[in-house]
């Protein structure tokens, strides 16, 4: 609906902005009157953040998360806890399927258990395409899982694409080592 | 006009710690530049008491660079505006670094504030005339009793001799960047006939070793305020229609959720966070709803919600693909979107209450992150290229398509909602960073932080 707006559209449009009001001055070569001071309603001497009268439309408050505890990060027990795929694959590879067993088998065995699996890319491509295929990577070894004994109610399968990459580079040995899946206890 | 000798570059010799450096180059025809025709940038140091910014640190800086210059410009002579330099904010120095920005105006020197000159004595023009200038600018600042400012001026046709604009504006102090944002657009749409986007913001989001923050710019990189400052990644910032919200993708529960948040006020809302990945929210124009991927059903798929909540989402898209990155034209009447569903990532576009959807890129193997112009006639998206990923702009109805950078890195592309620019993240001498360009890519500007990655642009809309 913005656009399109022709000049007349424009004008009327800037004609209404509300807190940072615009009024044409006269055209005449007449002196500008007096200025006298407002009345305070809606004015504050210290400016912005005042709790009476509009915020400044300039204003953004900031939320640090930081200071709110957030960001526990899972720490990945020890022990072989890590799946890795080839490019623009989520196909579990052969040599991975002991690892997958042997954390069905456990997972079977302790219904009380619960695991995150984190999917991950490589550094290249777009963020929200990779979201998606480090999820497919994350589902991949979640269907294994489940397939293999353990309960969908103590799977999670989620995905970093390729913001948390493992290992830093822009060659093969580093994007091959962020092609994985980690499997977390939760 | 001259020769083409290239613009010398304006504030040479600055130290890079001055928070308001403009560095320009071109092979535009353009006469030579002598040093009083621009004044001295020196920027006052903000000090506005009470006001929600945080003092900029020198990491966070920005610089807006120009490489190249497309047809020809309009000669405006921009003056210091009277008893500015009592106030915080150097109105016409914004003013002026606005314009010269857009590659649009050729700057001169104006009439002298601090001798005097301001909106109330029409300069003599044809005297303007004779010094190269089509249009003059004069205008004053002044502090209020109840400590706002009124920021005056007048532009004047030098060729017409007549009045073209002018106008008062009352702002506190906190939005005196504003006020000068806005006088900026003013004058550039008297004088082009279209509509500017100086007063527009941009947001993105800047990784600065392991922590993430989502920043929230003037268009013209200065005024940065932090939104959101988070120990995990953040990703693909979304504007609500009217501005007044941002929603985005958090990763600060250790997975993909998207929350909203009133960026006045700081208050957040948690909007999807079910099972598995949620991500990339859009905003409906009408701003009622929220389009977003969702893998809560095993495959990352499209799905609506309404803003204010109650509700459960309701899905737009039922392929055995990846679908992802939605985003509504501007009547509402589709959402263009990214699938896998033909093997590579396309788009594509269908109705916004879903059902059948049309591939719309058909050049190169892998398409996404569309961003749609606002009249509807462009699609500007990222395509791959052998190993390059490139910023491309599709006309849609020819089906032309042409790339505008020579950077191999590019990202997220956000159309400005004047549909004249297009802000994207790319990567430069191994750093990312912002960058905007014209749609026939021969005048981009480039948002530099110095030491931080910046990316995920997302230009904000008309209104402020």
């Amino acid at each position: 609906m913005v656009q399109g707006l022709g000049t007349l559209g424009v004008l009327v449009l800037a004609a209404t902005l509300a807190a940072c009001s615009s009024t044409p001055l006269p055209t005449t070569s007449a002196p500008v009157e007096t200025r006298t001071p407002l009345a305070a309603a809606g004015g504050s001497g210290t400016g912005a953040g005042a709790s009476t009268g509009a915020a400044p439309q300039s204003q953004v408050a900031t939320v640090d998360l930081a200071r709110a505890g957030a960001g526990t990060a899972l720490l990945a027990a020890p022990g072989q806890r890590v799946v890795y795929f080839d490019f623009d694959s989520f196909v579990i590879r052969d040599e991975f399927k002991p690892l997958i067993e042997g954390h069905a088998k456990v997972l079977a065995a302790n219904r009380g258990k619960k695991l995150v699996i984190e999917g991950h890319t490589d550094e290249r491509g777009g963020r929200e395409y990779n979201l998606a295929l480090g999820q497919k990577r994350a589902e991949a070894v979640l269907r294994s899982l489940a397939l293999l004994g353990a309960n969908d109610g103590q799977l999670e399968a989620v995905s970093f694409g390729k913001e948390r990459p493992a290992v830093q580079g822009s060659n093969e040995e580093a994007w091959a080592q962020n092609r994985r899946a980690e499997l977390k206890d939760k | 006009m001259g020769s083409d000798a290239s613009r010398g570059i304006i504030g040479a010799g600055m130290e890079r710690n001055r928070q308001c450096e403009v560095t320009a180059y071109n092979s535009a025809p353009m006469s030579p530049r002598n040093n009083d025709n621009m004044p001295a940038w020196s920027r006052r140091r903000w000090i506005a008491a009470g006001a929600a910014l945080a003092a900029a640190p020198a990491a966070a800086q920005f610089r807006v660079e120009i490489a190249g210059v497309g047809g020809t410009q309009i000669p405006l002579a921009v003056g210091t505006l009277r008893d500015e330099d009592k106030v915080p904010v150097a109105v016409s120095q914004v003013v002026r670094a606005n314009l010269e920005r857009s590659g649009l105006f050729k700057l001169l020197a104006g009439p002298n504030g601090a001798a005097g000159a301001d909106e109330r004595s029409a300069p003599a023009l044809h005297e303007w005339r004779a010094r190269g200038a089509d249009a003059v600018v004069a205008g004053s600042v002044m502090r209020l009793a109840d400590g706002r400012f009124d920021v005056r001026y007048k532009l004047w046709d030098a060729v017409k001799n007549e009045e073209l604009i002018g106008a008062s504006k009352l702002v506190p102090a906190a939005d005196l960047r504003l006020a000068a944002h806005r006088v900026s657009d003013e004058i550039h749409q008297r004088l082009t006939g279209e509509r500017g986007v100086y007063a527009t913001r941009i947001a993105y989001v800047v990784r600065t070793g392991r922590r993430f923050a989502l920043r929230v710019t003037d268009a013209d990189g200065e005024g940065g305020q932090v939104a959101l400052q988070s120990p995990e990644p953040i990703i693909s910032p979304a504007w609500s229609p009217d501005g007044r919200q941002i929603a985005y993708v958090s990763f600060e529960t250790q997975k993909a959720s998207v929350w909203l948040q009133d960026l006045q006020s700081g208050e957040r809302r948690l909007v999807a966070n079910f099972r598995g990945s949620n991500s990339a929210p859009a905003f409906s124009p009408d701003g009622k709803t929220l389009a977003m991927a969702l893998s809560r059903e095993g495959l990352t798929q499209l799905y609506s919600m309404p803003v204010a909540g109650g509700a459960s989402p309701y899905r737009l898209t039922s392929s055995n693909a990846i679908d992802t990155e939605p985003v509504y034209s501007a009547d509402q009447r589709f959402i263009y979107f990214v699938s896998d569903r033909g093997g590579g990532p396309q788009i594509y576009r269908m109705a916004s209450n879903g059902g059948n959807a049309e591939r719309v890129t058909f050049s190169g193997s892998y398409n996404i992150s569309p961003s749609l112009s606002p009249d509807g006639r462009h699609l500007a998206y990222i395509t791959r290229q052998g190993g390059a990923f490139k910023l491309a702009l599709l006309e849609l109805e020819t089906g032309a398509v042409r790339t505008l950078t020579d950077t191999s890195d590019d990202e997220r592309p956000s159309f400005a909602p004047n549909g004249r620019l297009i802000a994207y993240a790319t990567r430069a001498q191994g750093a990312d960073v912002l960058m905007t360009t014209t749609l026939d890519g021969k005048i981009k500007s480039r948002l530099v932080s110095t030491g931080s990655d910046v990316r995920e642009p997302a230009w904000g809309p008309f209104g402020r």
